[in-house]
C-alpha cells in the first residue's frame, strides 16, 4: 500500500480551498456558491484526515466525521433557504437579491 | 438689665415678621403702627441704654444669646456688645430711624405695597442695628450683608422699572465686591488671630501683629475695601448716586444716615489694625480727600436734586474717612452723628418737594417754593446750613471744622490733605447755595399740587432741631473745653494725638469760615445775581466739557461698563452653550460619523462580505508569518 | 435593624404603588407619600435616639452595623453601617423624597404607578448608597439609584428627554464603570497581599497598596464620584438632566444623586487611599475653584430657569469639592452644611421652576417678568431662595460657603482668594433670576393662581429649615463632627506634601 505523502494531500487540500474560495467570490449563483462552499469544507476535511494519519491519531477522523455532520445540516437549511429565495425573487443572482442600502 | 440689650434689634425684626407673614390682612393704620412703633420702641430701648452708658462710664453692655457654630477653636456666637462706639450708632439708626418711618407712614400712603415698604425698612434696622451691636467679626458680617441686602429691596422697590431693578443690582453687586475683600479679610484675621471676637482681636493684635506687621496691612487693606465698598468711596462710589431710584425715605434712612456710613464704623470699630498699618491709613486719608473733591465737583453740576444731595453724601463720607485717616477718630464718628441728622433733613425734605410739585426731581423746573412750602423751606434751609457749615450756629460747622483742624493738625495730618479739604469746604457751601437758590428763590415753575401733613412735618422739624443743636455736644478747643461726645467716645476710641500747636486753631477756623462765605457767594453770584455770567460760562468749551465730565460722575460708570460690564457679558454670552459640553458632543458626532462610515460597509453584496473575509485572513496569516 | 428597614420601606413602597395603580391611578401617590414620610420618621427617631451619643464625639463613629453574609465565596456581605455622616444625608434623603412626592403630586398623571415605583427606587439606591460597607454592594445600589433615574428622565421629561436621558446615563455608566475596575482592582490586590479576598469596606480601609497601581485606582473611584458630582470638566450631563427632567426628577437629581459624589469623595476616596488624595489634592482644588466660576459665568448667561439652576449647581458643587480636598476641620464642617444647604435652597428653586413652568407653560425667563405683584408669596419665596443661593449671612447657604472658604484659606490663600469672587458672580446670576422672573414690567398672562395648600407647606418646610440652619446649624454639626475628625486625624498622620502656611507668632 502506497501512503500518499503529507505534503501532497495538503496540497491537494489547498487547492480544493482555493478552489472553493474563488467559486464563492465569483459565482453569481447562490446555489454554486453554496457548492463552493462545500467544497472548502471538503477541503478543510481532508487536511484533519492527512492530518490525522500523519500523527497517527484518531482525532483528525472524529473532525471529519463532524464536518460532514454539519456540512449536511448546512447543506440542507442552505438549500430550503435557496429554494425558498428562489420562490420569493425568482432569481439566484446574488447581486440582484441584496436589499441593504449600506 | 445687660442682658436685655437683645430687645434694642428684636423689635424691628419682630415688625418685619410681623408685616411679612401678615402684611396683606392688616389695615394701613395697623403697619404703620407696627413699622413706625417697632422702632420707636427700639428707639426709646436704644436712648435708655445708652443714657446708662453715658451715666456710668465703666459700664459696657454685653449678653450672648447662643454659639452660633462650634467647630474646634472656632465658636462665633450671636452676641451683643454695646459700647460708646456702638452707642453712638444705636441712637442715630433707632431716633432717626423712628423718624424717617414716621415720615414713610405718611410719605407712602398711597403705594399699593404699604406693608412691604415696612417690612423692608424695618429689616434693615434690624440689620443695621446687628451690624452695629455685633460682639464678633462674623456676625458683622450678617449685619453688613444684611443691610446690603434691604438696600437692595429697597431701590428696586418700585420694581415695575427695569431702571430701578438695575440700579439695585448695581448697588448690590458693587458692595458685594467690598464684602467679598471684607471676607478674605476675616479669614486673614482668624487665621491670625484665632478669633473673630472684636474685642480678642483688638486686645491681642498689637502683639501678633508685632513680627509681621505685612500681615496687618494686609488686613487692613482688606477691611478697608470693605468699607470702600459700602460706604461709596473711590474706586466703588458709583452706585450710591444711581440707588437714589429708591423712595426718598430709603435714600434718607439707608443712603445718607446709616448703611454707608457702616465703613466708618468698620474702620473706627477696627482702628488697632489701621494703626498697626500706617500707610493704610495714609490711603484712606488719601481716599477720603480725594473722593470728597471728585464727589463735590459732581455734586455742582447735577440736575436731580436728589443726585445732588447722593454726591454730597458720598462728598461727607469723605470727609469722615479723611478724619479716619489722619487718626482723628472721634471726629469722623461726630461728623458721622451731625451729617445723619442734616442729611436725613435734606432726603426728607427734598422728598417732601418732589412729591409736592407733582414728582418733578429737576431743580431746575422747580424754583420759588419759599412761599408756597414754608416749614419745607425753614427746615431745608436750616439742613443746607449745617451742610454747608455756616458758623456757629449750625452742627455742621462744629464737626467739619474739627476735621479740617485735625487733617493739618493731627499726627497724621498734612498741608496737602487740609488744602484738599479746605478747597471740598468751599465746594460744599457752593452747591449747598446752588441747591437752595434753584429751589426755593426765583420765579415759580411748576405748581405746588400737594402740601404735606403733620407725620411729615413733624420728623423734619424734630431733625432741624437736632442738626442745630447736637453740634454743641463737642465744642473746638479754644471755645472752652466742652467735648462730653469725644471724652464718651475716647471709652472706645484712641485719643486724636496732635502735631501742630492747639493755639494756632482759631486761623483754621477762620479760613474754614472763609470757604464756606466764598463758596456761598460764588454761587450767589451765579445763580441768583447774574444769570448771564453763568450761560457765558457754559458757552465756553473747556467748561462745557467740564460740565459733561462732572456730571457723569467723572465717567467712571463708562470706565466700568467699557472694561468690567461688557467683557463680561461678552464671555458669558459667547460661552452660553458651553464650550466644554461642545467636547462631548464632538466625541458623539466622531462616534456618529465613524458608525455611518462602517455602516456604508454593510452594504448587503454577499461577494464584498467574502471578499473582505477573505482578504483579513490573508493578513492574519501574512502578520503570522512576518512576526 | 432600623438600617434595614431604612431600605426595605422604600422598596417596598415602590413595589406597592406599582400595585396600587391598578385601583386608582391616585392611590399610588398616598402609597408613595406614607412611605417617605414613613421612613422620614425612622430616620429622624434614630437620630434623636442616638443624639446624646453623637455629641459625647466617640472616638468609633459609627452608630450602628448590620451585617449577614451575601455570597460568602466571593467574600460580599450585606453590610450596612450608619455615622453621622451618613445619618444626616439620609434624612436629607427621606425629606426631599417628601417633596418629591409632594411636586410630582399633580404634575405626574400618566403611568403613576410605574413613576412613584421609579421615584421610590431611586431614593432606595441613594440610601443604600450612603449606608452600603460592602464596595459590591454599594456599586449595587449605585447602579439602583441609576437606573430608576434614567427612567424618569426618559418617560415623564420634556421635550428632549431622550437626548438627556440618554447622556445621563452614559456619563454616569461609563464613570461608574471605571469605578467598578477600581473595586474589582482592590479586591483582588487586597485579596493577593492578605490572602482573605473581600469586598469590606473595613477590611480594605488599612491595606497596602503599591502606590503606582493604588493612583489609578483612587482615580477610577474619583472620577465616578466626580463626575457625579460635577466636577469642572464633567459636568455637561448635569444641565440637559435637569433641564429635560420632571421636576421631583430635577429635586432629587440636585438634592440627592449630586451629593452622593461627594459622599463618595469623603467616604471612599479619602479614607481608602490617603496619599494619593494628598498628591491630587492642589489639582482636585484647582478643578473645584474653575467650576465654581465656571458654573457661575455659564448660570449668569442661560436663558432656560432650570438650566440656569443647573449650572448654580455646578458652581456650588466646586465649593463642595474645594472644600473637601482641603482637609480640615472648617472646611469639611463647610462640605457637609454645604451638601444639606444646596439640596435644600436648589431643590427649593428646581421647586419654584416647575410651579412656574406648570402655570405659565414655559422655562424660558425671557419670557417671565413682573410676577412678583401676580404671585407675591410665590415672588417672596423665590427672592429667599435666590438669596440663599447667593450665600447671604442668615441662610445656611452662607454658612457652608463662609466655613469652605475659610478651610480652604489655611491650604491655599490664592486659589481661595479667586474662589470668593464666585461670592460675586453668585450675585450676579441670583439677582439676575429675581428680576427676570419677579421684577421689571408685567408680561401679559391669564389667570395666574398663587400657592395652593400643598405648595405653600412644601416652601414654608424649606424655607424654614434653610433659616434655621443658617441660624442655628450646631446640631449639623455636631453630628457631622466625629465622621469629620476621624477624616481629619486620618489626613494628619499622613505625612504633609501641599505646603502650608503658619500664621502668628
Amino acid at each position: 500500500m502506497t501512503t500518499a505523502s503529507i505534503d501532497n494531500v495538503l496540497l491537494l487540500a489547498g487547492l480544493l480551498f482555493t478552489i472553493g474560495v474563488a467559486g464563492v467570490m465569483m459565482r453569481k449563483n447562490i446555489f454554486f456558491m453554496l457548492l463552493s462552499v462545500e467544497i472548502m469544507l471538503n477541503a478543510a476535511g481532508l487536511a484533519f484526515i492527512a492530518a490525522g494519519s500523519h500523527w497517527g491519531q484518531p482525532d483528525g477522523q472524529v473532525m471529519f466525521i463532524f464536518i460532514l455532520a454539519m456540512a449536511a445540516a448546512e447543506v440542507s437549511i442552505g438549500l430550503s433557504l435557496i429554494l425558498q429565495i428562489y420562490h420569493l425573487h425568482k432569481s439566484l443572482d446574488i447581486d440582484n437579491l441584496k436589499e441593504m442600502n449600506g | 438689665m445687660q442682658t436685655m440689650l437683645w430687645i434694642i434689634p428684636a423689635l424691628p425684626l419682630l415688625g418685619f415678621l410681623l408685616l411679612i407673614s401678615y402684611g396683606s390682612r392688616l389695615s394701613r393704620r395697623q403697619t404703620a403702627a407696627i413699622g413706625v412703633g417697632s422702632v420707636l420702641l427700639s428707639a426709646c430701648a436704644g436712648l435708655y441704654a445708652g443714657g446708662q452708658l453715658l451715666l456710668h462710664p465703666s459700664l459696657v453692655y454685653e449678653v450672648t444669646l447662643w454659639t452660633w457654630i462650634d467647630i474646634g477653636d472656632f465658636h462665633p456666637a450671636i452676641a451683643l456688645r454695646m459700647d460708646a462706639l456702638a452707642a453712638v450708632f444705636v441712637f442715630v439708626i433707632t431716633l432717626i430711624g423712628a423718624l424717617i418711618h414716621l415720615y414713610s407712614a405718611e410719605f407712602m400712603e398711597k403705594d399699593p405695597d404699604y406693608s412691604r415698604f415696612f417690612a423692608c425698612m424695618n429689616l434693615f434696622v434690624f440689620a443695621m442695628l446687628v451690624l452695629v451691636l455685633a460682639d464678633n467679626l462674623l456676625l458683622l458680617y450678617l449685619g453688613w450683608e444684611g443691610v446690603g441686602l434691604c438696600s437692595y429691596l429697597l431701590i428696586g422697590f418700585w420694581y415695575e422699572n427695569p431702571a430701578n431693578g438695575h440700579a439695585a443690582r448695581k448697588a448690590f453687586t458693587m458692595t458685594r465686591i467690598g464684602d467679598t475683600a471684607l471676607a478674605i479679610g476675616l479669614f486673614c484675621i482668624y487665621y491670625a488671630c484665632k478669633s473673630l471676637n472684636i474685642v480678642d482681636i483688638s486686645t491681642a493684635a498689637p502683639l501678633i501683629f508685632q513680627q509681621n506687621p505685612q500681615e496687618a496691612t494686609l488686613i487692613a487693606f482688606l477691611l478697608l475695601g470693605g468699607a470702600l465698598g459700602k460706604s461709596a468711596q473711590l474706586p466703588l462710589q458709583t452706585w450710591l448716586p444711581d440707588a437714589m431710584a429708591g423712595p426718598s425715605p430709603v435714600s434718607a434712612l439707608i443712603h445718607a444716615a446709616t448703611m454707608v456710613t457702616a465703613g466708618v464704623y468698620l474702620i473706627a470699630r477696627m482702628y488697632v489694625f489701621f494703626e498697626l498699618a500706617p500707610a493704610v491709613q495714609g490711603l484712606i486719608a488719601v481716599i477720603g480727600a480725594i473722593t470728597l473733591l471728585v464727589a463735590g465737583l459732581s455734586a455742582l453740576t447735577q440736575y436731580d436734586i436728589k443726585r445732588v444731595l447722593a454726591y454730597s453724601t458720598i462728598s461727607q463720607i469723605g470727609y469722615m474717612f479723611l478724619a479716619l485717616g489722619v487718626g482723628a477718630w472721634t471726629a469722623a464718628i461726630f461728623h458721622f452723628m451731625v451729617h445723619a441728622f442734616f442729611k436725613a433733613l435734606l432726603f426728607l425734605g427734598a422728598g417732601a418737594i418732589i412729591e409736592s410739585v407733582n414728582h418733578e426731581h429737576s431743580m431746575f423746573r422747580m424754583g420759588g417754593l419759599r412761599k408756597k412750602l414754608p416749614i419745607i423751606f425753614w427746615t431745608f434751609m436750616v439742613g443746607t446750613a449745617s451742610l454747608a457749615a455756616i458758623p456757629l450756629v449750625t452742627a455742621g460747622f462744629y464737626s467739619k471744622d474739627q476735621i479740617l483742624w485735625y487733617a493739618w493738625g493731627a499726627r497724621h495730618g498734612q498741608a496737602w490733605l487740609w488744602s484738599m479739604a479746605w478747597v471740598g469746604a468751599f465746594i460744599t457751601a457752593a452747591y449747598s447755595a446752588r441747591m437752595v437758590l434753584l429751589v426755593f428763590w426765583g420765579p415759580l415753575k411748576t405748581e405746588v399740587t400737594s402740601r404735606p401733613r403733620w407725620s411729615i412735618t413733624f420728623p423734619l422739624i424734630a431733625l432741624a432741631v437736632c442738626s442745630t443743636w447736637i453740634g454743641f455736644v463737642d465744642l473746638p478747643h479754644n471755645f472752652g473745653h466742652f467735648t462730653p461726645f469725644s471724652d464718651f467716645l475716647h471709652h472706645t476710641l484712641p485719643l486724636t494725638e496732635l502735631r501742630a500747636d492747639p493755639t494756632t486753631e482759631w486761623m483754621f477756623q477762620i479760613l474754614a469760615t472763609v470757604a464756606t462765605v466764598g463758596g456761598l457767594l460764588l454761587a450767589y453770584s451765579y445763580y441768583y445775581i447774574h444769570n448771564k455770567r453763568l450761560r457765558h460760562l457754559a458757552n465756553q468749551p473747556l467748561f462745557r466739557r467740564l460740565h459733561r465730565l462732572w456730571l457723569a460722575g467723572w465717567g467712571f460708570d463708562k470706565l466700568y461698563q467699557t472694561f468690567i460690564s461688557r467683557p463680561f457679558l461678552w464671555v458669558t454670552k459667547a460661552n452660553k452653550a458651553d464650550g466644554v459640553d461642545q467636547l462631548y458632543s464632538a466625541m458623539a458626532n466622531i462616534t456618529t460619523s465613524l458608525n455611518q462610515r462602517m455602516a456604508a460597509l454593510q452594504s448587503g453584496s454577499l461577494r464584498w462580505y467574502i471578499m473582505g473575509m477573505v482578504l483579513g485572513a490573508i493578513i492574519l496569516f501574512g502578520l503570522q508569518l512576518l512576526l | 435593624m432600623t438600617l434595614i428597614y431604612l431600605i426595605v420601606i422604600l422598596l417596598a413602597g415602590g413595589l406597592l404603588s406599582l400595585l396600587a395603580e391598578r385601583r386608582s391611578p391616585h392611590a399610588p401617590r398616598w402609597v408613595a407619600l406614607i412611605t417617605t414620610c414613613a421612613s422620614l420618621v425612622v430616620g429622624l427617631l434614630f437620630w434623636i435616639q442616638h443624639y446624646p451619643q453623637i455629641i459625647q464625639s466617640p472616638a468609633d463613629h459609627w452608630l450602628e452595623r448590620f451585617q449577614v453574609s451575601w455570597i460568602p465565596s466571593f467574600g460580599i456581605s450585606f453590610h450596612l453601617a450608619i455615622d453621622g455622616l451618613s445619618l444626616i444625608l439620609l434624612t436629607l434623603t427621606s425629606f426631599m423624597g417628601i417633596l418629591a412626592v409632594g411636586c410630582s403630586w399633580n404634575e405626574i398623571q400618566e403611568k403613576t404607578g410605574f413613576y412613584y415605583f421609579n421615584l421610590l427606587w431611586v431614593l432606595a439606591g441613594v440610601a443604600g448608597v450612603f449606608m452600603a460597607m460592602d464596595l459590591f454592594m454599594f456599586y449595587f445600589f449605585w447602579e439602583v439609584m441609576l437606573i430608576p433615574m434614567y427612567f424618569l428622565i426618559s418617560l415623564w421629561g420634556s421635550e428632549k428627554r431622550e437626548y438627556a436621558a440618554i447622556k445621563f446615563f452614559i456619563f454616569t455608566q461609563a464613570s461608574g464603570l471605571l469605578m467598578f475596575l477600581a473595586i474589582l482592582g482592590l479586591y483582588y490586590i487586597h485579596g493577593q497581599n492578605t490572602g482573605v479576598y473581600s469586598f469590606d469596606y473595613f477590611d480594605l480601609l488599612g491595606s497596602t497598596l503599591p502606590p503606582s497601581l493604588a493612583f489609578w485606582l483612587m482615580l477610577g473611584f474619583a472620577i465616578a464620584f466626580s463626575v457625579k458630582l460635577p466636577l469642572f470638566p464633567f459636568h455637561s450631563w448635569l444641565p440637559d438632566a435637569h433641564g429635560e427632567a420632571p421636576t421631583a426628577g430635577s429635586l432629587l437629581l440636585a438634592g440627592l444623586l449630586l451629593k452622593t459624589g461627594a459622599y463618595g469623595l469623603l467616604r471612599f476616596v479619602i479614607p481608602l487611599f490617603p496619599d494619593q488624595a494628598q498628591a491630587m489634592a492642589e489639582p482636585a482644588m484647582v478643578l473645584g475653584v474653575i467650576g465654581i466660576l465656571y458654573g457661575a459665568f455659564l448660570a449668569f448667561a442661560q436663558t432656560d430657569l432650570k438650566r440656569l439652576v443647573a449650572y448654580t449647581s455646578v458652581s456650588h458643587m466646586g465649593f463642595v469639592v474645594l472644600g473637601i480636598f482641603a482637609f480640615n476641620e472648617l472646611a469639611l464642617q463647610g462640605v457637609v452644611m454645604q451638601l444639606v444647604t444646596h439640596a435644600i435652597s436648589t431643590g427649593a428653586l428646581f421647586i419654584l421652576a416647575g410651579m412656574l413652568k406648570e402655570r405659565l407653560h414655559t422655562r424660558n425667563i425671557d419670557q417671565m417678568g413682573g410676577l412678583w405683584s401676580r404671585m407675591p408669596q410665590l415672588g417672596t419665596l423665590g427672592l429667599v431662595f435666590a438669596l440663599a443661593s447667593l450665600g447671604l449671612p442668615g441662610f445656611g447657604n452662607f454658612i457652608a460657603e463662609f466655613l469652605i472658604l475659610m478651610g480652604a484659606f489655611e491650604e491655599s490663600r490664592w486659589l481661595t482668594v479667586v474662589a470668593a469672587l464666585g461670592l460675586i458672580f453668585s450675585a450676579l446670576y441670583s439677582l439676575r433670576i429675581v428680576q427676570k422672573i419677579f421684577l421689571g414690567p408685567q408680561e401679559r398672562y391669564g389667570e395666574l393662581p398663587d400657592f395652593t395648600v400643598r405648595e405653600r407647606w412644601m416652601m414654608a418646610a424649606l424655607a424654614l429649615s434653610i433659616l434655621w440652619l443658617g441660624i442655628y446649624p450646631q446640631p449639623i454639626i455636631n453630628t457631622a463632627k466625629p465622621a469629620i475628625v476621624q477624616l481629619v486625624k486620618l489626613m494628619d498622620i499622613k505625612p504633609d506634601t501641599t505646603s502650608q502656611h503658619h500664621y502668628g507668632p
